[in-house]
């Protein structure tokens, strides 16, 4: 086993900016605007910083995949204490058209290219929320997989992931090599801090182009509008049950 | 008062301003003392004169007066005063960051930003009165307390300008916080950083960087306040040399209940080189609390920065080994006050952020308040507040990047700029509070909204390090030295006209020229944008009009101009609206060149700013040069004298009881 583990680190828009449609509806304003690593992202990263600490893996590499500016992305996870980072540079139409069948394609190629023992993903991304990237990494690798994970063991060479699954939880022990989606409640992860943030300059990105991993990014999607979200209607308040039924009757919702 | 006592020390009459015969009608001038030429030397001269130190003798003066004595100033504020535009400092607006360093700090403004958002909780510890523990914990861990310590000695190294920008974001979220670690790091031990050797930084950076000890910076006492210079705690040297006696009490003191490292400020007694006198002179120790004989009082209970722990703390014969003097003995005055100098423009960038802060409120509000059917942002009277609080906050923001990028490209010459920076800084996030307050009503005025905090968190930057009102006569002494100094020269040419012909028709032309109405030939063109030329040309002219009352002031009042505070707090008032103005027209002119989405609103602030500052300048101007302000000065001090002579107000109640 190599005891590497890849983590996926996507650069969203951050979480706390007012998301503004383009006038032309062709997609949301990224100028300018706040970008830090997605929040799911940041979960995968402290459980596999965590899981080396506890000795329980070797060396722990952040991906992540867009222009240049990915790069701070993954200098974040270097500074949450990941050990090197691999940037695949992916610019221009192709960025705009990225999605979880790109990225996974490339995942999948730099886990086989990384020998990696274990990768780990976000359950999702808090900008498209497509919630697609670990599964179809785990289909394209054929590997098994533990989304929506909640807790992660080791157990030997096996892997115990409690999924958090509708109407509970749901244990399941896996084998390695595998991909795992952390979800919200894994673990709270650390600040990067300014003395760690000082210390990741020394750290590596390598750079690299989809290309060489052989990664065709052709995507099969086309984004026709984006729309703001339909401004809320105001309500209003009756006064009695019968009052409220025969509203619900009109509005012919019964 | 203060100043008063001053001129009676005859030390220090002769570092004070001489004023040629030739202009000043016939006053006898003093020899030796009075070609006072170096920056370093006149600056600390003023500050003597405001703080009445010993500390200046006439022998350290000669010293480094032979040292740079044909130093031109390039600072802005020094050269205003002679009547002239010194551009060096100012123009372009300084990008004081390389790529890497700018690189760093992109990447650090992020986790502090988050950490104040979630982890810091200003109203817990405003209601605490204490930091909590968790967040000083994370606080420590995050670096926060090492933010200039060089990296090897376990600092983060940043530059004054990486410095500031963390700090805004401090100042936006809790001042409390800020004048912990402002305490420790800007004032705290600035002294080791600035002037401690390479033992002592070894010694003692590695765990002030962590935040494993924390420091603090103890020169106030009981009855020293502005008046530095009058201490009364004391170390004598050991007869053996090893260690010096400290005993005295130091009050007010940030971080005074939490530290373990002191800057501390005592007499030592000196003997003078020359006469074999033993004088008291101000030297500064590195204390550590372990040395034994340092207590402190409880947490004082204040108005605002309630987090922040202020304490009195004691020093009962503590023995300090000789290896902790900081600096030379004797040379503790110095040491104080480049530590404060060095440390005003956090202030300005910390302010900053606050108003920031607060002005996103105000704004809020303003847009979704509605009252008589209208947002209320429709109406004048908010849309002057914000336009006022807007122009406020980009002033500050201006003056603290200014600064520490002047700081950071090597100038030693911003004492002014960084007093001025201080002084509209704190005037301005008070006004810029207060109108948030105003705009958000009745809503501001609770204490949920957490704008009330802020205000009383902001009461104290008028007061403390250097009082406004102090560091306003700083501001016109040092000016009306430098430009003493220049009128000096030309008494020197005119006592040999001949030989200086040349200087003396470019004066005398200059002067026939401000007589007629006509410009002196100076211009900001092809300097400013040319979108800001009018603004420019305002800024020229209340430069030159400047230039010339402060000469008249000169010629006046001769060396009595220090005994003349009504005078010299407008002079003052009068140099920070021009060095506002010049600031603002250097980063607008930045931002039109570089073609930045806010170029034109920048544009517009700078305009309106240039403006109303000339019409103040003019105004202060006006008062000083009329004869009714004498009458007007006469009656103040006359109002004053008989509240003190009565215990208060002097007219009987209205209806009599």
């Amino acid at each position: 086993m190599s005891g590497r583990v890849l983590v996926g680190v996507k650069r969203v828009i951050d979480y706390a900016v007012k998301i503004r449609v383009k006038p032309d509806k062709s997609g949301v304003v990224t100028d300018g605007v706040k970008h830090s690593m997605n929040p799911f992202c940041e979960i995968a990263v402290e459980e596999a910083v965590k899981m080396k600490e506890k000795k329980l893996i070797k060396e722990v590499v952040a991906v992540s995949c867009g222009p240049q500016q990915a790069q701070e992305t993954i200098r974040t996870a270097l500074a949450m204490g990941a050990d090197r980072g691999i940037h695949v540079e992916v610019t221009g139409k192709d960025y705009e058209s990225l999605g979880p069948l790109q990225v996974s394609k490339i995942m999948a190629a730099l886990a086989k290219k990384e020998d990696a023992q274990l990768v780990i993903l976000g359950k999702q991304a808090i900008d498209d929320d497509c919630n697609q990237t670990g599964q179809m990494t785990a289909a394209l690798l054929d590997w098994p997989q533990g989304t929506f994970a909640s807790e992660v063991s080791f157990e030997g060479n096996m892997l115990k992931v409690v999924r958090e699954i509708d109407g509970g939880l749901e244990t399941i022990k896996i084998n390695t090599p595998a991909v795992v989606t952390a979800d919200l409640r894994l673990n709270t992860p650390r600040y990067a801090t300014l003395p760690n943030i000082m210390k990741a300059k020394k750290k590596k990105i390598a750079n690299m182009k989809p290309a060489d991993l052989g990664v065709d990014l052709t995507s099969r999607l086309e984004v026709l509008r984006v729309d703001e979200p339909p401004q809320r209607q105001s309500g209003m308040k009756v006064e009695t049950v019968d009052d409220l039924v025969a509203k619900l009757k009109e509005a012919g919702t019964i | 008062m203060l100043l008063r006592k001053v001129t009676q020390s005859p030390a220090l009459c002769g570092t004070i301003l001489r004023i040629p015969p030739v202009l000043s009608g016939g006053q006898r001038v003093a020899s030796v003392a009075a070609v006072l030429n170096s920056r370093l030397y006149a600056s600390q001269a003023a500050q003597a004169v405001l703080e009445k130190t010993a500390a200046v003798g006439s022998d350290a003066a000669t010293k480094v007066e032979k040292k740079a004595v044909s130093l031109e100033s390039k600072s802005f504020a020094v050269n205003i005063f002679k009547g002239q535009i010194a551009t060096a400092q100012v123009f372009p607006f300084p990008k004081a960051l390389s790529e890497e360093q700018d690189q760093f700090l992109r990447e650090l403004v992020g986790p502090v930003s988050k950490f104040f958002e979630e982890v810091n909780d200003a109203a817990k510890n405003d209601v605490l009165e204490k930091v909590e523990d968790h967040t000083m914990e994370g606080l420590k861990e995050m670096g926060a307390f090492g933010l200039q310590v060089p990296a090897d000695l376990g600092g983060l190294g940043l530059s004054n300008t990486q410095y500031a920008r963390l700090v805004e974001i401090v100042g936006s979220h809790d001042l409390g916080v800020g004048i912990t670690l402002g305490a420790h790091q800007s004032i705290g031990f600035k002294g080791i950083l600035l002037f401690g050797n390479p033992a002592q930084k070894e010694k003692y950076l590695p765990k002030l960087a962590t935040g494993e000890h924390i420091a603090a910076f103890c020169l106030t006492e009981p009855a020293s306040g502005s008046d530095a210079a009058s201490i009364k705690t004391t170390a004598v040297e050991s007869p053996c040399g090893q260690y010096f006696t400290l005993s005295g009490s130091k009050i007010w003191i940030s971080n005074g209940g939490l530290a373990e490292i002191f800057t501390v400020f005592a007499k030592t007694p000196v003997k003078d080189p020359k006469t074999g006198e033993m004088k008291d002179k101000i030297s500064a120790f590195i204390v550590e609390r372990s040395f034994g004989g340092v207590t402190h009082g409880a947490p004082e209970k204040k108005m605002g920065i309630k987090a922040s722990n202020t304490a009195e703390v004691y020093f009962d014969n503590v023995r300090v080994p000789a290896d902790c003097l900081l600096g030379e003995v004797g040379g503790g005055f110095k040491v104080a006050m480049n530590i404060l100098n060095n440390g005003r423009f956090g202030m300005a960038a910390a302010l900053a952020g606050t108003m920031k802060g607060v002005i996103t409120k105000a704004v809020d509000h303003a847009a979704n308040r509605t009252q008589f059917g209208n947002k209320i942002h429709n109406y004048g009277a908010i849309q002057e507040k914000m336009a006022r609080m807007a122009m406020m906050q980009y002033v500050t923001e201006s003056m603290a990047y200014m600064i520490s990028g002047n700081m950071d490209s090597g100038s030693t010459d911003f004492h002014i700029e960084a007093a001025i920076s201080k002084i509209f800084a704190s005037e301005a996030a008070w006004t810029v509070t207060d109108e948030c307050i105003q705009v958000m009503g009745g809503m501001g005025f609770m204490k949920d909204s957490g704008v009330e905090r802020v205000m009383r968190d902001l009461r104290i930057f008028r007061i403390f390090e250097g009082t406004n009102d102090i560091l306003r006569l700083f501001v016109a002494l040092n000016g009306f030295q430098n430009a003493g100094i220049q009128l000096k020269g030309l008494q020197k040419a005119l006592k040999n006209p001949l030989g200086n012909a040349g200087l003396l028709a470019g004066e005398l032309t200059k002067r026939a020229k401000r007589k007629a109405g006509l410009g002196t030939g100076l211009t900001l063109q092809g300097t400013v944008h040319p979108e800001l030329a009018q603004s420019g040309e305002l800024t020229v002219k209340a430069i030159e009009q400047f230039g010339v009352v402060v000469e008249e002031l000169l010629v006046k009042h001769g060396k009595k101009i220090i005994d003349e505070q009504f005078v010299l707090k407008r002079v003052a008032d009068c140099a920070i609206d021009l060095y506002a103005m010049v600031v603002v027209l250097s980063r607008a002119s930045r931002s039109l060149s570089q073609g930045q989405a806010s170029a034109q609103h920048e544009k517009i602030l700078c305009e309106t700013w240039c403006m109303e500052a000339y019409e103040r300048v003019t105004r202060d101007i006006k008062t000083l040069n009329s004869s009714d302000s004498r009458r007007l000065f006469k009656n103040l001090r006359a109002i004053s004298g008989a509240m003190v002579e009565n215990g208060g107000v002097v007219a009987p109640h209205p209806l009599g009881y």
